[in-house]
């Protein structure tokens, strides 16, 4: 037993950790046993824990398989960080269609979760790229499934929290890529129809948008509305890697109620100044945390959670006004917020976050305040038609995640009883 | 670039290999546990490899040894042998003198007949690069892993008189000693909360040495300093030491 966090580091219960190293003997390891798999942690809350029992760490199936360079199809283990396989394909010409937020995310957790990224209007989710997987059961069973094999199970699977079975390996249709270089400009705005007349505007043209938003600001929201496209033929300046590591845990939060103001400011400051256009390198602007290891322990010991919703756009107007003035009005809050307009595209998976809407995140550090918060946001949430998203979560109240995840039923009919996570317990009871 | 591994599927080797697949390189592999070794080379392959093929598993016996170096440079030159297979087991006071034997064959015997074998070849061809992994185990040794140690130490010793030996033939010898490194190994130090270097740091520091030539190297760094120290602590402290 040793402890064990998620990301957002709310606590460290001992697990049972067992190490999957080799793809051939996975059945073997997992018959018979219950458990939870465990890629790098990236999750927020419980989706990845199972305190005092099994984790299964798939960090060392990291093997690729095979690679057709006509077709674009990769096969590889699901403990591949999406990062690897960036750097290895985009010279050769293919990219991984959806990269979420952070690079530091497995195969298997990309599947797992459904993950989006800032170009869902026009790829879509994770799993719709995903061709075929092979699923491990808790029983030592082990079944392929895809889009056209199994596929309620495999619809199961996608965005089904490692709660059917555990999978071991994936065939993934990689998309051509001229480079690593983006056409990227940032627009200042003052207001949600700002925000909304931008997003109308930039999803023809622009691949990839996102906002960041001073969440301090209220409904009157001030922000930077980021977009960006493939430059072919444009290079930048030279891109190194250069990322620092938050050294060690402060003993408070650096993120609170002093911090607040002053910090998203001066993201806004620096942030106004480089509006305009740009030709930068995918990384940065993908991922623009990643060159800041570790930075969840600024939220000091406690940890810090993350609330992140998806409304219909019909009702968004409203509904983000409204969440956007309780949490100004809460006084807590992070340094990045982000708003982002999902595509009107068919889920790929049963219990897939994205829907049609307007998605808000947001980090809360772990106090009161940030409890009867989520509350009021989980009202609004719900009254709009909403959602929130599992991967980030960590306290949604069942009846929330009941009447807000319509294909719970049939899910269940393809749960595996030998998986069970800290939020199949909470969320599904068992 | 042409690269031959022992014990391939070595957690520390296999991080290596990754390294020199993204140049394009050629492998020759030899492990025991074939399987394992062919989805390595699938993968070295999918990550840029230009071949990777398996070579029979002779880890023993030495005519077939000399047999497989002599075969394997006559095929084409060879610019890097990297020589890292080894086994741990635990509480080795309790081994049996049968299976101290194979402890002392598979760690320190058996790396020197490959480094011996390849050795006159790569002379003759006046190039070539023999890497070998040691470990700090081999400078100072613990009760519970000392015919580990031992054997490390005679590859330590080995590896100095192989680079004397070698001197303007332009063949080179590079010795790499990790610390405690989180592979298949050191499962149960990993599972005791201890804190271990990761496989990719010390493949890293393996691969640029190698690319220097520099005849010793240890993994992570700081391990130079410690058993610097530990080295010279008298035997009443070192032997109360908790270690």
């Amino acid at each position: 037993m040793r402890p064990v966090s998620s990301w957002g580091r709310l606590g460290a219960e001992p697990h049972d950790v067992v190490e999957l190293t080799d793809r051939s003997t996975v059945a073997r390891v997992l018959a018979g046993r219950s458990g939870i798999a465990y890629g790098l942690g990236r999750s927020y809350g419980d989706a990845c824990l199972n305190p005092g029992g099994v984790l299964w760490h798939t960090a060392a199936l990291d093997r690729f398989i095979a690679f057709d360079p006509a077709t674009g199809r990769l096969v590889c283990e699901s403990g591949v960080v999406l990062r690897d396989i960036q750097r290895l394909m985009i010279p050769r010409g293919w990219s991984l269609p959806v990269v979420p937020g952070t690079q530091f995310v497995t195969v298997g957790g990309a599947i797992a979760n459904d993950v989006h990224g800032k170009n869902h209007h026009v790829v879509g989710t994770f799993g719709e790229h995903v061709r075929r997987l092979r699923l491990v059961r808790a029983s030592g069973e082990t079944i392929d499934c895809g889009p056209d094999q199994n596929a309620e199970l495999f619809a199961a699977t996608v965005g089904g929290l490692g709660l059917s079975g555990l999978i071991s390996e994936a065939e993934l249709q990689l998309r051509p890529t001229r480079g690593p270089w983006l056409e990227a400009e940032t627009v200042a705005f003052s207001g949600l129809a700002d925000f909304f007349a931008l997003s109308d505007e930039s999803e023809a043209a622009w691949e990839h948008t996102v906002s960041w938003i001073d969440c301090t600001s209220g409904s009157v929201v001030r922000g930077l509305f980021m977009r960006a496209r493939p430059s072919p033929d444009r290079a930048g300046r030279p891109w190194r890697e250069r990322s620092r590591r938050i050294p060690l845990t402060p003993p408070i939060s650096m993120v609170n109620r002093l911090s607040l103001k002053p910090f998203n400011a001066v993201y806004y400051g620096l942030g106004r100044r480089r509006t305009g256009v740009q030709v930068v390198h995918y990384e940065p602007f993908l991922f623009p945390l990643d060159s800041l290891l570790d930075w969840n322990r600024l939220y000091g010991p406690k940890g810090f959670f993350q609330y992140q919703s998806v409304v219909p756009r019909a009702a968004a107007m409203d509904a983000t006004r409204d969440m956007l003035d309780a949490i100004a009005a809460s006084g807590e809050g992070s340094i990045l917020a982000v708003l982002k307009t999902f595509g009107d595209r068919k889920p790929a998976g049963l219990l897939s976050f994205p829907r049609e809407g307007v998605t808000l995140a947001l980090d809360f550090r772990n106090n009161r305040a940030a409890t009867t918060l989520f509350s009021r946001l989980d009202e609004i949430v719900r009254a709009a038609g909403g959602r929130l998203y599992p991967a980030k979560d960590a306290r949604m109240p069942r009846a929330l995640y009941e009447a807000t995840y319509a294909n719970l039923g049939a899910f269940t009919a393809h749960r595996d009883p030998g998986m069970s996570s800290g939020l199949s317990r909470r969320l599904m009871g068992s | 670039m042409r690269i031959v591994v022992i014990g391939a599927t070595s957690g520390i080797a296999e991080q290596c290999c990754r390294l020199w697949a993204v140049e394009g390189a050629d492998f020759v592999l030899m492990a025991r546990d074939t399987a394992k070794a062919e989805k390595i080379a699938a993968d070295l392959e999918v990550r840029g490899a230009r071949s990777a093929t398996l070579a029979r598993a002779e880890f023993a016996d030495p005519s077939a040894i000399k047999a497989f170096a002599d075969a394997t440079v006559a095929a084409g030159p060879v610019d890097i042998v990297l020589i890292a297979h080894g086994w741990m087991p635990l509480e080795q006071h309790k081994l049996d003198l049968a299976t101290a034997e194979q402890v002392l064959q598979v760690n320190a015997v058996s790396p020197v007949l490959f480094a011996e074998a390849f050795a006159g070849p790569f002379v003759q061809a006046g190039r070539g690069t023999i890497a070998i992994i040691g470990s700090v185990a081999g400078d100072v040794t613990r009760r519970t892993n000392y015919l580990y140690g031992a054997s490390k130490a005679l590859l330590t010793r080995y590896a100095q008189g192989l680079d004397h030996r070698l001197v303007g033939t332009g063949v080179k010898v590079v010795l790499i000693k990790p610390g405690p490194t989180d592979t298949a190994m050191t499962t149960h130090m990993k599972q005791a909360g201890q804190r271990l270097a990761t496989a990719e740091d010390v493949a890293r520091a393996t691969v640029d040495a190698i690319r220097r030539g520099t005849p010793v190297v240890y993994a992570p760094r700081l391990w130079q300093l410690i058993m610097l120290i530990v080295r010279h602590l008298p035997r009443p402290i070192l032997n109360r030491l908790p270690i």
